[in-house]
């Protein structure tokens, strides 16, 4: 009996190590020389684990003179989506901001451990932090009032505190209003009217973002429609695979989505003769069958916040920046890109639409067309009702909103006119 | 909304579930859990993947997918045969193990272009039946009909082969089996990697056919939990495993496909007025899985529901008869 305890205590030690060791995310470059030391002495010392590791996580160290960044995100550094294109924009802002340090934590859940996370980055002197997910809002929030003089931006939440807890959002909207036309054009040079969106929760921003295609859809392809299918999720490759599938065999000749991975392009590679667009990390976009990918493109966003911040001239409170900044783009049609196949064909095939997409790209990215102009009256919703009359424009408050939860009139619960499927009732 | 493309569908992911529930149901038959599944598939896939690029070929990949996920299912196997440790907790320590390992091994995969993936084919003469051919013969991955062809074998050596009967007398009462001169502690471990091997055929199959690509740990995305409970499922039955696979697999696709019309057989189809009635209909598997615990957590339904009478206990020679 006795040699059988020894054994498992020794079990539960070499499952600790197991455990510990495969939850530790791999430190930046810069701060690898640092990060052993720190293991060290947290083995010599328990009081100092608490330090280095927070929510299961192992806690970057600032580097003393410098201004310290530190980037949260909920998934990998490199998930091909939402949060490698957050990293990259960290890299853009390491390598173009001036005496910077920066680093980050991944793989972090939201609610509970984020607030660990938050707290122990907070306490290591990271003069800023930023959140990269809807759900670190009430963790960012708490702690960034136990930290008044250190600041705290959160990635595509509502809330702020105009003093050092930010909201930083984009016009993502401006750029899936360019893919709607793309498709729509893509689709009358096929001979086609279906479409499809891979809707992941029912928030603001995905029914934003839908009609926003919807809308331009319309302009390129007045016949065309939209159908739609909730996946209740942000990332699950199988699933948003299955999606695509579930669209295209409706009959959907171009598929895009709200959610992260590759999915759509790679259905449509597989079918031959329909087309995906992809979402979020310029790099998504590389099979023969993508036809674009609306993505963010963080680095200057940060650059310009963590300038602002460092020098004193920047108020965290709700920035929301529109397409102007370069903060967002449409992949194909951005400086230094060449145009997918998909798109060539619609430029040599079809000038009258590619002149006009052309031409709204550049009002959307010279700041002559914003967000209020892609949802600008008249919008008629698919039961009949007016959203919007003719010379009507939504505010910001509606942007983000849905009218039945207060805060807008307008709001964004309704799917435009030639959009397949309904919202259920939020009574 | 058309059933063939739903089931067809369901067959093609199915099959990842297949794999991984089969290899676990031979673990679990010689009595040991291994709830690391969904780390050792992840590690399958992303070897897979890895490998099908460096070699040009995907089968290669998928040897070499099986071997990492057999290898790494080793670990589980010193701790609780050898060490006769806690078997929950060495699996789920496992899992974070091949977790770690895959995100840490595959860095950068993301960005790969063009990975040879597996074939897809029709089986001439069977495609052309009407209805069953769409569903089960025509443009599937190689992987599927594999799997066709394991159901079968792996029921037949379970219940009609002499090593299938040491298997399931391992799992159901090891010292009868030890005084037999049988090694029991060989048996669990062979077992072991078995399971790991299929654990990682079935994450091979989710990077190389199903979903192709590596995305970190959301390539797998929850299968290798499913399979461990679809092990219960298929009360530890390779047969009832493709089924419950397959109704899974498909199941998962008649969510969304449900969500499209808006009639369904002439009346206002509910699932397109609010689709999120569809994610109750998701749930039906998982609550049958649980009905299957509650029946078989009485000892004497225990027989009826299949489970091994000395699954999750550590075998110590001479201490006890299980």
């Amino acid at each position: 009996m006795k040699k059988s305890l020894l054994w498992r205590g020794l079990v539960v030690v070499m499952v600790l190590v197991f455990a510990l060791s495969a939850c530790a995310p791999k430190p930046e470059a810069p701060a690898a020389e640092e990060a052993p030391a720190a293991e060290e002495a947290a083995v010599e010392e328990p009081a100092a684990e608490e330090e280095s590791a927070a929510g299961g996580m192992q806690i970057p160290e600032i580097v003393d003179g410098k201004y310290n960044v530190a980037l949260v995100m909920l998934s990998v550094h490199d998930d091909a989506g939402w949060s490698q294109a957050q990293w990259e924009g960290l890299k853009y802002l390491e390598a173009n901001g001036d005496n910077l340090h920066t680093t980050y934590v991944e793989a972090v859940a939201e609610g509970a451990d984020s607030e660990q996370v938050f707290r122990a980055l907070a306490r290591k002197g990271f003069d800023v932090i930023i959140g990269g997910s809807f759900g670190y809002m009430d963790s960012m929030e708490m702690v960034a009032a136990d930290f008044p003089g250190q600041y705290f931006i959160h990635i595509s939440g509502f809330k702020a505190n105009g003093e050092n807890f930010g909201n930083l959002m984009g016009a993502m909207e401006n750029m899936k209003y360019m893919a709607g036309m793309i498709s729509g054009a893509r689709n009358k040079l096929d001979g086609e009217t279906k479409t499809g969106y891979i809707a992941t929760f029912p928030i603001p921003e995905e029914t934003r973002l839908g009609n926003a295609f919807a809308l331009g859809l319309a302009k390129t392809c007045p016949e065309c429609t939209m159908d739609v299918r909730w996946i209740n999720t942000w990332h699950d490759p199988i699933l948003e695979r299955e999606a695509a599938d579930s669209l295209f065999d409706a009959g959907a000749n171009v598929v895009y989505t709200g959610a992260d991975t590759p999915a759509t392009a790679l259905a449509a590679e597989d079918r031959g003769d329909v087309w995906g667009i992809t979402y979020d990390w310029d790099g998504s976009c590389t099979a023969d069958r993508c036809l674009t990918a609306p993505y963010w493109n963080w680095g200057p966003e940060f650059l310009r916040i963590v300038n602002g911040l460092n020098d004193e001239s920047y108020t965290p409170g709700w920035d929301y920046f529109d397409s102007n900044e370069g903060g967002v783009g449409i992949f194909g049609l951005m400086e230094g890109q060449e145009l997918t196949p998909g798109m060539l064909e619609i430029k040599e095939q079809a000038p009258e639409d590619w002149a006009m997409i052309v031409d709204t790209l550049a009002k959307l990215t010279s700041g002559e067309m914003d967000r209020f102009d892609v949802f600008a009256g008249p919008i008629t919703d698919n039961q009949g009702n007016v959203v919007l009359a003719e010379g009507e424009m939504m505010e910001h408050a509606d942007i983000d909103c849905f009218s039945a939860w207060g805060g807008c009139e307008v709001g964004m619960y309704w799917w435009n006119e030639n959009v397949t499927a309904e919202l259920p009732s939020l009574d | 909304m058309n059933l063939a493309i739903i089931l067809q569908a369901g067959v093609a992911t199915g099959t990842a579930l297949l794999f991984a529930t089969l290899g676990e149901i031979l673990t679990e038959r010689s009595g040991i859990l291994n709830l690391g599944v969904e780390g050792m598939m992840l590690l399958g896939a992303m070897t897979s993947y890895a490998m099908s690029n460096k070699f040009g070929n995907p089968w290669i990949g998928i040897l070499f997918g099986m071997l990492a996920a057999g290898l790494v299912s080793q670990v589980h196997a010193f701790i609780t045969v050898t060490l006769q440790a806690d078997q929950v907790v060495s699996g789920l320590s496992l899992n974070f193990l091949a977790t770690g390992i895959s995100l840490v091994l595959g860095e950068g995969l993301n960005s790969l272009v063009g990975v040879p993936l597996i074939p897809k084919f029709d089986i001439p003469l069977l495609s052309q039946i009407p209805f069953i051919g769409d569903v089960f013969f025509a443009g599937h991955s190689a992987l599927v009909y594999v799997g066709y062809l394991m159901v079968p074998l792996a029921w037949y050596f379970i219940n009609r082969t002499r090593p299938g009967m040491h298997l399931r007398a391992v799992g159901e009462y090891p010292s009868a089996v030890d005084a037999q001169g049988i090694n029991v502690f060989g048996m669990r471990y062979f077992y072991i990697f078995v399971g790991g091997l299929l654990a990682g055929l079935g994450g091979a199959a989710i990077s190389l056919a199903i979903s192709p690509g590596f995305f970190a740990e959301k390539t797998t995305s929850g299968q290798g939990w499913i399979a461990v409970g679809l092990v219960i499922f298929a009360q530890w039955n390779p047969i009832r495993a493709a089924f419950g696979g397959y109704i899974f697999g498909a199941l998962r696709r008649l969510v969304l496909d449900i969500q499209g019309p808006m009639l369904l057989l002439g009346f206002a189809n509910p699932f397109y007025y609010n689709p999120y009635y569809g994610f109750f209909l998701k749930m039906l598997p998982y609550a049958f899985t649980v009905i299957v615990l509650i029946i078989g957590s009485r000892e004497a339904n225990r027989k009826r529901v299949g489970s091994p009478a000395a699954l999750g206990l550590p075998y110590i020679r001479g201490q006890r008869g299980l």
